[in-house]
């Protein structure tokens, strides 16, 4: 359990802060669609007898990759691309997982998440790439936030655009393959979106909305674990309505007019 | 000369939206590009700032080819058009107007939020603004830098006439005695002729590029002009 409870800390701080520039390029999705990629990438591993994790990595990365240089060439939208990577991941999965003789216990553990999942090896790697991600993002956040921000006027002030786009996708991609042993392919996008749209609510600066997404991420997958483990259930179903509960009580916190904003709440002329 | 533009011509899918321009601006210059829509006045912006580097001639600002250098764009303070700007978007003046800044200090953030008397509100959400007031963010944004010259696309469209004219103002002081040069594409004819030193004029073509009070007291240019704008006008709807 503690090998769970410390790669389920990385696997939160990462989620959220990936997550937050996702959300704010109104690309929520992205992480399911990287996941479900992934899933197809756990299959071509199993079949062809890799580790499924390194394939999984692969196939983000270059879905991930792939589709964006396809997007920005060929004008197509954000949510098409999202379905498309959606459906071809699981499709090619299925494919795959029929001819290697149809679903196993490691298929599912990919789909849930599993705490099993979490061996001393896989919680150094977790931590590695984690502290990786984390100070790509931290020393170049306000790049990525004047990017989000506006990507003509980044462009502009001289900001490499393109090359630091290319890097946060492949970011996400290793993001969503490192967090599926956790939390599975089917949730995994909620430690990116949930955290943070709970955050954004309460109205800060962008550096107290990423501390915040943070801590309602940590909280969530910490307590989540812990409740999950005597029970004996999946955590990552645990931690995902535990984030969703944060959600719920945060809006009756904002309608009830209990949260406190950073600015004013009124327009101001 | 600040900025040298050379037989500049673009033109998309086989459609000439600049044709051969060439002009140049001056340190100090306060120059008001104008020109009906359609004329070509963001395809230039485009070009200058390197947005678009699609095109023919050559552009050289402080002496040197953009095509060989970005380092003309430290330079530069750009204020687009007014920016439509996501209200949830998490970030606080000071963050919007310290995003792209060289060196990071803090001081700077205050001096350029005081040049456009915003540094009172520094630390609410750009989102809870009026669109007059974010266009005064915009602006603290594009001088922290200390620019030499600074760009602005159209950066009153859709503004209400107070911060309209506190804008003029803004963009007069920081010419006389901030001493920075200034390039803004405006409709607003009026206000050009009452800001600007020097005017180009385009139509895809350049026009008239020139001292302002030439171009405004010459009744048969003004004519052309209006005849030229009306066309365009009536060929858009």
């Amino acid at each position: 359990m503690q090998n769970a409870i410390v790669s389920g800390i990385a696997i939160s701080l990462i989620c959220s802060t990936v997550g937050l520039f996702l959300v704010l390029r109104k690309f929520s999705l992205f992480g399911d669609a990287l996941a479900h990629s992934a899933f197809g990438g756990v299959a071509l591993g199993l079949f062809l007898g890799f580790y499924p994790l390194w394939a999984a990595y692969a196939v983000s990365i270059l879905s991930a990759l792939g589709l964006t240089k396809i997007r920005q060439k060929y004008d197509i939208s954000g949510d098409a691309i999202v379905a498309i990577l959606l459906s071809s991941g699981i499709a090619v999965g299925i494919v795959l997982i029929s001819l290697s003789g149809g679903f196993s216990i490691d298929i599912f553990s990919f789909l849930f998440g599993s705490v099993l999942l979490v061996s001393t090896e896989n919680v150094i790697m977790i931590l590695g790439l984690s502290a990786a991600i984390l100070i790509i993002l931290i020393t170049g956040y306000k790049k990525f936030m004047y990017i989000t921000f506006s990507e003509e006027q980044a462009q502009v002030s001289g900001i490499p655009v393109q090359k630091l786009n290319y890097l946060l996708i492949a970011i996400a991609g290793v993001t969503v393959v490192t967090s599926m042993q956790l939390v599975g392919v089917l949730l995994v996008s909620a430690l990116f979106v949930i955290p943070n749209v709970t955050a954004m609510m309460f109205k800060r600066s962008f550096k107290q909305t990423i501390i915040l997404s943070m801590s309602f991420s940590v909280f969530s997958t910490v307590a989540g674990i812990l409740i999950s483990y005597p029970l004996d259930i999946a955590p990552s179903g645990m931690v995902v309505l535990l984030a969703i509960t944060l959600f719920i009580g945060s809006l009756i916190m904002k309608s009830a007019g209990m949260v406190k904003t950073a600015g004013i709440q009124k327009k101001i002329h | 000369m600040i900025v040298d533009i050379s037989e500049l011509s673009v033109s998309y899918d086989g459609i000439d939206a600049l044709q051969k321009i060439s002009f140049g601006i001056n340190e100090g210059d306060f120059l008001g590009i104008i020109g009906p829509n359609g004329a070509g006045k963001s395809t230039l912006f485009n070009c200058m700032l390197g947005i678009n580097l699609q095109y023919q001639g050559v552009i050289k600002f402080f002496n040197k080819d953009i095509r060989k250098s970005e380092e003309y764009l430290t330079h530069i303070g750009y204020v687009p058009q007014k920016p439509v700007v996501d209200r949830n978007f998490p970030a606080t003046i000071r963050e919007v107007v310290s995003m792209g800044q060289i060196n990071n200090d803090p001081d700077k953030v205050d001096e350029a939020l005081q040049k456009v008397w915003m540094h009172e509100l520094a630390d609410r959400r750009i989102g809870d603004l009026s669109g007059g007031q974010q266009q005064r963010v915009f602006i603290a944004k594009a001088l922290v830098n200390s620019p030499k010259i600074l760009v602005l696309d159209e950066p009153v469209t859709g503004v209400d006439i107070h911060n309209k004219d506190l804008f003029f103002q803004i963009l007069s002081e920081l010419n006389s005695k901030g001493k920075i040069s200034i390039i803004w594409s405006s409709h607003d004819l009026d206000a050009v002729e009452r800001l600007a030193n020097k005017v180009a004029c385009l139509n895809k073509t350049l026009f008239f590029h020139g001292i302002s009070q030439e171009f405004f007291n010459d009744e048969e240019m003004m004519k052309k002009y209006s005849e030229t704008s009306m066309q365009m006008h009536m060929h858009h709807h």
